[in-house]
């Protein structure tokens, strides 16, 4: 069962220039939280526009509620999917009240039923006694309360929202983020977001979506995206992640490190890169140690260190910045791989 | 699909001119050769020419010393030197008449005191048309030139000075180069205006093409001349409007930068200070305090043999009446080509519409032969099939009422008011567009709950200037008009005709009057910001 279903779409700009949107295929379940990750330029605010019918795709299909509403010879217009967005600006109307900017989705119900409609949006973002106020009169913060309660309060199949928090202070974006969060999960709303940043996307979606370049490169929940990033270029936009050379053999993966658990499907006398993040290393101070301390950032609750290894290959470290190793400090490493990826090299080198 | 057809049939007349230059009619040119054309060219482009002299070399002074020196006055004059504008040319023309002709006041007093043989020059030539011109129209280079000269940044002077060059070299070296597309425009602007005008080459009897075409037209009733006349002027039109765009499209490049910090002035003393000071009150003195100063004493003197005459009144509502519609039907039409451009932006809806706005680098002149032609086989073709289906024949329903008078001033002036709507329009930003569609707004009620409420200065500007505009137009009305109506242009054109200058002072003061009100709106866009209301920080990725 799916609420939202996009299949092959693709969308093109200009006819000589690479597709923004790349044969795109994901669906999204009801209640669904559903984070598009991906650099600026990814395509991901072209998908939202795809969605929501600002865009016609050139190929490909979109389902809402498994009714069509754009693929061969069909668009639907905008007005007519029922999809509430938040703008990345809120795009609120400047020249309207707060009640007016949240009732302008629901100006076909009756007085009444109206009236009670902008009430129950304005509560559950908590605005209730802001009605009179006008935009400009707001916080950030507000505005955006208001913006979601404007998209909420036609009670919308689906919510999209375009870079949400990015106009918000840092210290709001995390209250902002949690507020989002509890209240898409309250009511049960199937929502689709756009970021750039992966806290973001891994503090409030169920599952993400990698795009690079049009594509989709990996659909999963926050925890396998990070510990088993189906590409490179998954492993390197979500956390931080240097990459070891290694051979696979019959009894495990061989590296500078160790030897590690050989997956199944890696073939003994394959050349590998093992992917290895800050975290999964921990390291002592040892005088006989062969790897040194090169350099150090401190990140406020931790250190982040580089070391060099033997061969020359250097990787990162976390420790808690309670203490503090000076750069030339030799040291002895453990890594503690928890699962172990492995990109296979393209050819052998 | 209704923004096309309606871009369509404001098209009509300048295609229908345009399709005339296409279709030379030998027999008449050569006639038109033998006659006047000679004459008629010569003195449109030493018309044009003189005033593009005069207003680039005034305008571009008194910006240069508005923006760039300190004097006694100076602030002042800075917003008071765009007040001629609000003067039709007509009326500066027959002021200037009234007041230098041989019976007129100075030549009297010139008389007294040097004896009998005293005269001036009479100002019913060539030169005095310029003149006039130059006085009524130096604005458009003056405001231009001091929006450019006062966003260029001091550090561009300062450098070229600190490189060894004097303050007059790095005048010619570096200031001026840098805002000749703003001086070209401007210069521009003001020969559209003088290649348009009517009243003012009629009443000082210098022959043009505009003049031309209402004396051949009227006079003589001979439309094919009439007609190749208005092609030739749409030729020259055509030409200036080129030069236009080519100095705009220029023009944006300087336009990039904002202020940084306020221009030092170079503080004028002695008898510099003076002549500054003189310049630019002898400018203001003569192309507006004494006009429009002679205008009320005129206008008292008229009133005090025999109170506000019947035909004032008369001319007052019908011109009200007439500007009123006209500026209705204009916002409404521009608002629904713009839209049109908002909501579809495909090349044709684009290209339609640019066309449509092209009547206001037109002269009234033209505009109304275009007009005429296709709306008379329009009356004759009602009138054969209501007569066949009545056998009554109706009259002329279209050229015979206000239709064709009004269609005319939608044709000339709808870019006036779609300048200032687009600009409205722009400043808000599309995401309240895809905002309200989201909420499941469509189009009309986008236009109705958001647009209009958020543009309505813009569209009460328009409302403004189109009333303005319509109420100044002289060969247009005058062409057009049906039988038994009068506007105030149309009452001080007949008055001036002959000679009768207190009897036009009142309806040239209530002119004056209502131009003064797209000035002051100039003036405030002048200094307004022109920020867009809320910015949309990034492209879609």
């Amino acid at each position: 069962m799916s609420l939202l279903r996009l299949d092959g779409v693709t969308k093109r700009f200009a006819a000589n220039s690479p597709p923004a949107v790349d044969g795109l295929s994901v669906t999204v379940a009801p209640g669904e939280v559903l984070a598009l990750l991906g650099p600026s330029g990814c395509g991901k605010t072209t998908t939202l526009r795809l969605v929501a019918g600002f865009e016609v795709p050139d190929a490909g299909v979109i389902e809402i509620r498994r009714q069509p509403v754009a693929g061969p010879g069909l668009a639907i217009p905008p007005e007519a999917r029922g999809v509430g967005i938040v703008f990345q600006d809120y795009a609120l109307f400047p020249h309207l009240s707060v009640e007016a900017n949240v009732g302008f989705g629901v100006a076909h119900l009756a007085r009444g039923a109206r009236a009670r409609r902008v009430h129950e949006a304005l509560e559950l973002v908590g605005l209730v006694g802001l009605e009179r106020r006008y935009p400009h009169e707001l916080s950030g913060g507000q505005q955006q309360r208001v913006a979601l309660a404007r998209a909420m309060a036609p009670a919308p199949a689906l919510i999209l929202l375009d870079e949400p928090f990015s106009n918000l202070d840092a210290d709001l974006r995390a209250s902002m983020r949690e507020e989002i969060g509890k209240i898409l999960r309250a009511t049960g709303t199937t929502a689709v977001f756009v970021t750039h940043d992966q806290e973001e996307a891994f503090a409030l979606a169920d599952r993400v979506g990698v795009l690079n370049a049009g594509r989709l490169e990996q659909v999963a929940p926050p925890y396998e995206l990070y510990h088993r990033p189906g590409t490179r270029f998954v492993a390197e936009f979500v956390g931080a992640a240097d990459f070891l050379r290694s051979m696979v053999i019959e009894g495990g993966i061989v590296s500078e490190l160790g030897t590690l658990a050989r997956p199944p499907e890696l073939v003994p006398g394959q050349a590998v890169d093992i992917m290895i993040r800050p975290d999964d290393i921990d390291f002592i101070p040892h005088p006989e140690g062969d790897v040194v301390v090169v350099g150090r950032q401190f990140h406020g609750a931790e250190h982040l260190y580089r070391l060099r290894l033997t061969s020359g290959a250097q990787v990162h470290a976390v420790q808690p910045s309670t203490t503090l190793y000076p750069v030339g400090t030799r040291v002895r490493v453990v890594a503690n791989l928890l699962h172990v990826v492995a990109f296979p090299l393209v050819d052998g080198g | 699909m209704t923004a096309l057809a309606t871009a369509g049939i404001v098209s009509l007349p300048i295609l229908t001119i345009v399709w005339s230059l296409t279709q030379p009619a030998w027999a008449v040119w050569a006639h038109l050769w033998q006659t006047q054309l000679p004459e008629l060219l010569l003195n449109t482009l030493g018309l044009v020419g003189g005033v593009a002299l005069g207003v680039l070399v005034l305008g571009t002074t008194l910006a240069w010393l508005v923006v760039t020196c300190e004097f006694p006055g100076r602030r002042v004059f800075e917003w008071a030197l765009v007040l001629p504008l609000a003067l039709p040319a007509y009326v500066i023309g027959f002021v200037f008449l009234g007041v230098f002709e041989y019976s007129g006041p100075v030549q009297t007093a010139l008389r007294g005191g040097l004896g009998p043989g005293a005269r001036l020059p009479d100002l019913r030539a060539g030169w005095g048309v310029v003149l006039m011109m130059t006085l009524v129209y130096y604005p458009y280079v003056y405001t231009l030139a001091r929006a450019a000269l006062a966003e260029q940044a001091p550090e561009f002077l300062e450098s070229a000075r600190a490189l060894g060059r004097s303050r007059t070299a790095v005048l010619f070296a570096v200031t001026l180069p840098l805002v000749r597309p703003a001086l070209a425009a401007g210069t521009v602007l003001a020969c559209m205006e003088s290649l348009a005008d009517f009243g003012t080459v009629a009443t000082f009897s210098v022959r043009t093409l505009t003049e031309a075409i209402y004396r051949v037209w009227h006079g003589m009733f001979d439309r094919a001349a009439a007609t190749q006349l208005a092609s030739i002027l749409l030729a020259v039109a055509g030409g200036l409007l080129v030069l236009e765009r080519l100095s705009r499209g220029r023009a944006r490049f300087t336009h990039a930068r904002r202020l940084a910090r306020p221009p030092v002035r170079l503080r004028l003393h002695g008898l510099r200070a003076l002549g500054a000071t003189l310049l630019c009150a002898g400018t203001l003195g003569l192309a507006f305090a004494l006009p429009v100063g002679q205008l009320v004493l005129w206008a008292i003197q008229s009133a005090g043999r025999g109170g506000v005459p019947d035909e004032f009144g008369q001319a007052l509502s019908q011109t009200l009446a007439l500007a009123g519609t006209a500026a209705v039907v204009v916002v409404a039409v521009a608002i629904l080509l713009a839209y049109a451009r908002r909501l579809q932006p495909t090349r044709l809806v684009a290209a339609a519409t640019r066309v449509a706005g092209l009547g206001y680098a037109l002269p009234g002149a033209v505009v109304a032969v275009g007009v005429l032609l296709p709306l008379a086989w329009l009356d004759r073709a009602l009138a054969t099939g209501l007569e066949l289906l009545t056998g009554v024949p109706p009259g002329l329903l279209l050229t015979g009422s206000v239709t064709g008078v009004l269609f005319a001033y939608l044709v000339r002036f709808l870019a006036v008011g779609g300048q200032s709507i687009e600009a409205s329009l722009a400043r808000i930003p599309r995401g309240l567009d895809e905002a309200a569609r989201s909420l499941g707004a469509r189009g009309g009620r986008t236009l109705r709950a958001i647009h209009l409420p958020l543009a309505h200065r813009g569209l009460l500007a328009a409302v403004m200037l189109v009333f303005v505009d319509v109420m100044k137009e002289l060969p247009a009305t005058l062409l057009l008009r049906p039988f038994g109506v009068e506007t105030l242009a149309v009452l001080i054109w007949r008055r001036t005709a002959e000679s009768l200058w207190v009897e036009a002072a009142l309806p040239a003061l209530a002119l004056v009057l209502a131009g003064l009100g797209p000035v002051a709106v100039a003036m405030r866009l002048a200094g307004a910001d022109a920020r867009p209301l809320d910015s949309r920080p990034e492209p879609p990725t």
